[in-house]
């Protein structure tokens, strides 16, 4: 029996710095932890479920946040499928919650990335896979893999450079109305398209920040969720999946979102027609645009046309990242948090000039890994009542 | 021969028993792939058993080594130091003729003249390891 419209989120919270070199990422996520609880207005001695990852990949990571927490939570998830963990974490939570195994999950996230002056796209060469030693005498790097997959999409579909710009242009507008956020002054699709080329054809403005920062999201029964201080988000649908180099002849346009997306909206009973914005992760600009052809948005090599123009800004046909997501808010190596922290925020309302009139259904898509190599996708359907 | 600048220098690739066939093959300027004598896949990268039907009738053959490129990226930036000084060099994957896909680079031209669907063919740098192995690491050239 599924867990759809029995689960809420009750609580959230995003670092509001996205430069903190005087904090540890154990200190981000405790201080997330104190906002994240007032806000549902619950207590540390509330949480029995823990679920987290980090770009470190340390595997006792859920046993060491217990200890700096000083909790014992009763269920402890760390899942690592990269950036999109923590889509996924809300999934694991909602199912251990309707299993009885937990009654408050507390999903944590929190980065030094910028301070540390990692070079998350540019400083690596294929993964650290069994395969890995079939790749990393070639120096793909993290942008170059996602760079194969938009080459091929150009190829097949005729999408343009231009178009990836927009989803830039458009983010970077959305960012501009965030007070938070570290890229705020606007930009044009020529500079996105003179901005240096990091691996073709994809530009140093297709290519996310980095940033320090953090976050933490509670997830408990719609039935708790109800007496809590905030009005509760519904999770309504959830789907994950992988994506890889599979033997014979893979198809790179087609990605872990397929999967996942079907998965979540057939839980949900709604479609992707439904939806009044959405937040997808944006570690480059052909990621999105992946996302929402997989996703069913609009149909395989219609990416290019839906988000030209505006149609993925404010007051377009999908309002995609209103926070000004990985591309201009706020990436801190791991970004499906803040997918499901903003998708939130609009669902509650009062955001102001990067509110999404009226909305109340709204879908996270996060993607994790090296797109053109192997990644996850994890996919979120929530509605406010 | 073009531009060395454009080609990364390769160092001994990291084996194992499931690899060491692929880059010993390498070392003799031949690419081998491995078919299952169960079910005819032909598979890359190499591995202990059939990733189709997980028969573990493995068999090994030398590969024409031609090809074509499905897609690439002409990477300008890589803070890597055997990178760094590579830039501009471009990663592929190469559709192979027997079916599978291999990422790797193509060399001996301009980087901004490759295309998807240009004919390729592999080529060897040999790169003997510290204990004796003869090994190679493959790379394509236009065709
Ligand atoms: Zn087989």
């Amino acid at each position: 029996m599924s867990f759809s419209g029995k689960i809420a989120i009750a609580g959230i919270h995003e670092y509001e710095s996205r430069w903190a070199p005087d904090k540890t990422s154990f200190q981000i996520m405790g201080e997330c932890t104190r906002e994240a609880l007032t806000d549902a207005g619950l207590t540390l001695s509330d949480v029995d479920g823990l679920f987290c990852a980090s770009m470190a990949s340390d595997a006792m990571m859920p046993v060491q946040l217990s200890e700096y927490l000083n909790i014992k939570p009763r269920y402890l998830d760390g899942s690592n499928i990269g950036g999109s963990s923590f889509v996924s974490h809300v999934a694991h939570a909602a199912a251990a919650i309707h299993a009885g195994l937990c009654d408050v999950g507390l999903i944590l996230y929190g980065s030094t990335a910028a301070s540390d002056a990692m070079a998350i796209g540019t400083g690596n060469s294929g993964g650290r896979d069994p395969g890995a030693a079939f790749n990393t005498p070639y120096g793909m790097t993290l942008v170059s893999s996602y760079a194969m997959v938009a080459h091929r999409h150009m190829h097949e579909y005729g999408t343009t450079s231009e178009q990836l710009a927009d989803i830039a242009v458009s983010t970077r507008h959305h960012a501009s109305l965030n007070p938070h956020a570290k890229m705020q002054n606007p930009i044009t699709r020529a500079d996105v398209l003179e901005s240096r080329v990091i691996a073709d054809p994809l530009h140093l403005l297709d290519c996310c920040i980095i940033s320090d920062g953090g976050g933490a999201v509670i997830v408990t029964s719609l039935e708790r969720a109800k007496d809590l201080r905030q009005k509760p988000v519904v999770v309504r649908g959830t789907g994950e999946s992988v994506a890889h180099r599979e033997i014979g002849a893979p198809d790179l346009t087609t990605i872990a979102a397929k999967q996942s997306g079907e998965q979540a909206f057939a839980m949900a009973g709604l479609s992707p027609a439904d939806m009044h914005l959405a937040t997808i992760y944006d570690s480059f600009t052909i990621t999105v645009l992946c996302t929402l052809e997989n996703l069913g948005f609009c149909k395989k090599g219609e990416g290019g046309a839906f988000v030209e123009n505006g149609g993925i800004g404010l007051g377009g046909r999908l309002p995609v990242n209103p926070d000004g997501g990985g591309l201009s808010s706020n990436h801190s190596g791991m970004r499906g948090i803040f997918l499901v922290i903003e998708a939130v925020r609009q669902l509650r309302g009062g955001l102001g000039a990067r509110q999404v009139e009226g909305a109340e259904l709204a879908v996270a898509h996060g993607t994790g890994g090296y797109l053109g190599l192997m990644h996850s996708g994890a996919t979120l359907i929530l509605s406010n009542s | 021969m073009a531009d060395e600048k454009q080609n990364p220098e390769y160092s001994a690739p990291a084996i194992d028993w499931e690899s060491r066939a692929y880059w010993e093959g390498a070392g003799r300027g031949e690419l081998v792939l491995q078919r299952c004598r169960d079910c005819g896949v032909v598979q890359h990268r190499p591995r202990g058993l059939c990733a189709s039907c997980l028969s573990d009738d493995i068999e090994h053959f030398v590969a024409s080594g031609r090809g074509e490129v499905y897609t690439y990226s002409v990477v300008r930036q890589n803070q890597m130091p055997a990178f760094a000084k590579a830039v501009p060099y471009v990663v592929s994957y190469v559709q192979l003729e027997e079916g599978p896909q291999l990422l790797t680079n193509i060399v001996d031209c301009d980087p901004d003249t490759v295309t998807i669907g240009m004919p390729v063919k592999v080529d060897f740098v040999p790169t003997p390891s510290k204990n004796g192995d003869v090994l190679g690491v493959p790379r394509f050239v236009p065709a």
